[in-house]
């Protein structure tokens, strides 16, 4: 950040030296996360401000090690994607990082006063990031501008923080015990009523960040407009954000509240899967197919999410892994091809795959994944939520499976449509991916194919955040 | 016999704020503005001897001045903020005003009076130091003799700042009748002994709330902000938003917590409401702004919004959210003013579309603002978030949930107009492309400015345990 904004290549070498230490420090926590031991790791513990109970504490389970190993592979290969980035590279960067920051802080976060801090310090950056280096799109008809997208992005965003920030006062005062940390709050039993009444805060506040419908609205639209590692890092982590809140301060900290309101998620959750499919079907431009699919793939995480049993919430927290790596890999592909192309308008393309053999490869390989066919990620991850599902809501789980369905058809058709068939005219100068391009998308796919088939490499360690969750559960319906 | 020890700060500002308007007198044309630097040397020796006097507490008078950690919080806060106005007059007073003697021993003088107004344990003495303000500010806002906006502010001002004054006198004078006495401490145990409202005591009350009311610019008591704040020397506005806006809540944090203390339960229903509407009206008619004094002159009432829910469950944790929260908002507010007055020196320009393409011009400028803005819009990092969070969660807890809900979806409203402002300095293309200047001294105070936001936003541990010594002596529970 110190270096003078005129030595373009030093700051995307320091730029690249902090992904990839970002990347080497998960992976480092990954590692040394043992899934045997039970409650948090690698805790680390300031007083902050003490007269109410705020604490910078931070620690790691089995839920938020595989979030942690995500946002450090996506930032790595975001960081790759972005070299070609000439305007103002310095700012972007630095713009960058922070959001990386505030997103490692909420999932290392066990104090709800720094999981809000962190999670309003992701949002912010969004806007620049968006309104500065982002692309307007216009269809004629349907117009929207970088700056509508980011300022709607942006104030959807920080509306979802707002029933979070008064739920959030209000355990703190509920609970009366002057504190703000989750390991304490636990240890309160609130009041069935207050659980009943603030659930829903959480649910909807942390569900606008995940794409929950009816407020997905803002998720295209961002998507879009964002330059493509900001896509990335948005509908590859960010997302996740929203799921885990819901996870970590919904679940964890409001059982009973969470029971009660199951069958509200995952009713919404299966229209965010069949509703986000569907207009996945009906979009003409490459990069609204994909902000659609990421609205239909999150639909996935909260109905695992919403079944409450072992498996559904293993395999909600996996697809969240997965889809994260997979949602990556496609925004990076569409980034690579609009450099070129400078359009994303599916119907002009044509037999691509002639000029550019690796993206189409990899584009497949993602394809594939989203689709969910076995041997990849994804697939795992929606055996196990359709399994869940089947076994608590049989009608939702079928609309799920139609939903993966429709993923099939409009998946295969834009592949057809852009990489295969005759190749035209027009496209005839583009030429592949570079090999810094190359090597970013290289290692999404590496761990696309390495967690599908060796699924139990990450399933270890979630199952070990799980339990806990479980029991809490458990634990009401027993009292209760 | 009277111990002059514990008023030796006020005697010295007293002093000093001679020293400048009689230097005027002897100074060369061209040497004037060195006046500005003895005001700045005065203002901060002043803290100096504060701190060296922190030890001497007392009440002098028979209890007219009250000297204790409350005071000496103020004494040490106040001048921080006029340091900064004057650093912000430096560039602004030889283009634009004529008379700088006079100007800068006003500040001095109001200055005084601010800190006359924490102190005070009486109500006589609280009039007259809240009129000491006044008048220093009547003549400063109207400053601008050749600028007829200027004149119109200061107009408006007068007319409408005494019409308030004369209400709260007469509040007063009700007050006295009631009571007997004029001490706040008499007064508050024989409503203690009276039990409850009544009649008499609501006229009262009604005629103080909207006297200070207007002081601190609380909705419906606030149509002289904007005019006021868009007329009058670009310093002198933030003087204005800041210094005396934190005066009046030194006043009413004093006189509620202790004259008013018994029925201050009661009361407080009336002034959670003046805060709920405060906040919804600033921030909405924020939005239509076009002008950036204007801009910060309704957001300025929405952050007295936000004041106002400390007073209206008036515990010691609210109090000293309260406290915390003029400190941050004072800061962030600071350093967009610094920036709105560094931008019009350079530009003469201050409608926002002026603020075009910033970025490019001047990257600090643009910095600055963007964190002043997002700092007012209660965004991690900046001292908006943690403070607003402290006064949201104090008010939470002494059980005003609903008005918390009314603040933070507030909170968002606010963020929108901040950032239209932000998107014309970092997206809109720039009207014209040439590097915009700034000043040293003007780079220097925004480097502070700026480092006591984040310092603030990210380590309030310092500020919270002085601002909660402050509120001890005012006896809440």
């Amino acid at each position: 950040m110190a270096l003078p904004s005129t030595w373009d290549r030093a700051i995307k070498w320091t730029a690249l030296a902090t992904g990839f230490g970002c990347l080497l420090l998960s992976l480092y926590q990954f590692l040394v996360f043992e899934p045997s031991a039970s409650g948090y790791q690698l805790v680390e513990s300031y007083q902050w401000l003490p007269q109410i109970g705020i604490s910078l504490h931070l620690g790691i389970d089995g839920i938020s090690s595989p979030m942690f190993l995500l946002t450090g592979i996506v930032i790595f290969a975001a960081v790759l994607i972005s070299w070609k980035i000439s305007y103002r590279t310095k700012d972007y960067f630095v713009l960058l990082f922070f959001l990386v920051s505030g997103v490692y802080g909420v999932f290392a976060s066990l104090d709800l006063f720094f999981l809000f801090f962190f999670y309003e310090l992701a949002v912010i950056p969004m806007y620049p990031l968006i309104g500065i280096w982002g692309s307007s799109s216009d269809f004629g008809t349907f117009a929207r501008t970088k700056e509508y997208s980011a300022l709607k992005l942006t104030i959807y965003l920080v509306a979802g923080s707002v029933p979070v920030w008064l739920a959030i006062i209000a355990m703190y005062v509920e609970s009366g015990v002057n504190s703000f940390d989750i390991l304490l709050l636990q240890e309160v039993s609130f009041s069935n009523e207050f659980q009943n009444i603030f659930f829903p805060f959480i649910l909807i506040g942390f569900g606008i960040l995940a794409g929950l419908w009816p407020f997905h609205t803002w998720s295209p639209d961002g998507h879009v407009a964002a330059p493509t590692a900001v896509s990335m890092l948005h509908a590859g982590v960010l997302m996740k954000l929203g799921a885990y809140g819901i996870i970590r301060v919904g679940m964890l900290l409001l059982p009973q509240g969470t029971i009660t309101w199951m069958p509200l998620l995952i009713t919404l959750a299966t229209v965010n899967v069949v509703y986000g499919a569907i207009s996945a079907l009906g979009q003409k431009d490459l990069k609204y197919v994909i902000g659609y699919s990421s609205v239909s793939h999150m639909g996935y995480v909260l109905m695992g999410m919403a079944t409450l049993v072992p498996i559904g919430l293993s395999g909600a927290v996996l697809q969240m892994f997965s889809h994260g790596i997979m949602t990556a890999l496609f925004f990076s592909l569409v980034g690579v091809i609009y450099d070129q192309a400078h359009t994303r308008e599916i119907a002009v393309f044509g037999g691509l795959a002639k000029r550019m053999g690796v993206v189409a490869a990899f584009f497949a390989v993602a394809g594939l994944t989203s689709l969910g066919l076995p041997g990849f990620s994804g697939f795992v991850a929606e055996f196990l939520v359709f399994v869940a599902a089947f076994q608590t809501y049989p009608l939702f789980g079928v609309l799920g499976v139609i939903g993966a369905a429709i993923t099939a058809v409009y998946i295969l058709r834009l592949m057809a449509t852009v990489f295969f068939g005759p190749l035209q005219e027009r496209w005839s100068q583009m030429h592949d991916a570079s090999f810094v391009e190359g090597v970013g998308m290289a290692i999404l796919v590496f761990t696309l194919v390495f967690v599908g088939l060796y699924p139990n490499s990450v399933m270890t360690v979630i199952n070990s955040g799980i339990g806990p969750l479980l029991q809490r559960f458990s634990t009401v319906v027993g009292a209760g | 016999m009277i111990d002059f020890s514990l008023i030796t700060p006020e005697l010295f500002l007293v002093g000093a704020a001679f020293v400048v308007l009689v230097g005027d007198l002897f100074l060369p044309k061209d040497g004037k503005q060195g006046l500005a630097l003895v005001s700045a040397l005065a203002l901060v020796l002043f803290i100096i001897i504060s701190i060296s006097f922190a030890d001497a507490k007392g009440s002098l008078y028979n209890g007219l001045v009250l000297v204790d950690s409350y005071t000496i919080f103020f004494r040490i806060l106040f001048p921080l903020i006029s340091l900064s106005v004057v650093l912000m007059s430096v560039d602004f007073v030889p283009q634009r005003l004529r008379y700088p003697g006079e100007y800068y021993s006003l500040i001095l003088f109001a200055t005084l009076a601010m800190i006359a107004m924490a102190e005070a344990g009486e109500i006589i003495t609280a009039y007259i130091s809240l009129e000491l303000l006044n008048f220093c500010l009547y003549v400063l806002v109207s400053y601008a003799r050749d600028n007829p906006k200027s004149n119109e502010a200061g107009l408006k001002y007068i007319v409408l700042s005494s019409f308030a004054s004369a209400l709260l006198l007469y509040g007063f004078s009700f007050l006295y009748g009631i009571a007997g006495t004029t001490y706040y401490y008499g007064i508050a145990q024989s409503l203690s002994q009276a039990g409850g409202l009544n009649g008499g005591l609501i006229m009262a009350l009604v005629l103080i709330t909207a006297g200070l009311g207007f002081k601190v610019a609380a909705v419906p008591f606030h149509m002289w902000t904007p005019d006021v704040y868009e007329g009058a020397p670009m310093p002198v506005t933030a003087f204005i938003a800041v210094a005396s806006k934190a005066a009046g809540f030194a006043l009413l944090l004093r006189f509620f917590s202790t004259a008013l203390a018994p029925i201050a339960a009661e009361w407080g229903i009336v002034i959670a409401i003046i805060a709920a509407m405060s906040m919804t009206v600033g921030n909405l008619v924020a939005i239509q702004q076009r002008n950036m004094m204007r801009l910060l002159a309704y957001s300025s009432i929405a952050q007295v919004g936000y004041l106002l829910i400390g007073l209206a469950a008036l515990n010691s944790f609210t109090a000293s959210a309260v406290l915390l929260h003029i400190a941050g908002y004072g800061v962030s507010n600071l350093v967009a003013f610094m920036c709105a007055t560094a931008y019009f020196n350079l530009t003469g320009k201050d409608e926002i579309r002026d603020y075009a393409g910033l970025a490019e011009r001047s990257p600090l400028l643009a910095l600055s603002m963007a964190i002043g803005l997002f700092s007012l819009a209660g965004l991690p990092f900046f001292a908006g978030f943690i403070t607003k969070f402290y006064l949201f969660t104090a008010a939470a807890d002494s059980g005003l949930l609903w008005l918390v809900a009314v603040a933070v979806i507030n909170s968002l409203i606010s963020l929108y107009y901040y950032i239209q402002v932000v998107r014309q300095m970092y997206i809109s293309q720039p009207q014209e492309m040439n590097r915009l200047p700034i000043p040293r001294l003007t780079v220097g105070t925004l480097v502070v400015l700026l480092a006591a936001v984040i310092l603030i936003g990210i380590y309030p541990a310092p500020v919270l345990s002085a601002v909660e010594t402050a509120v001890q002596v005012l006896g809440l529970s």
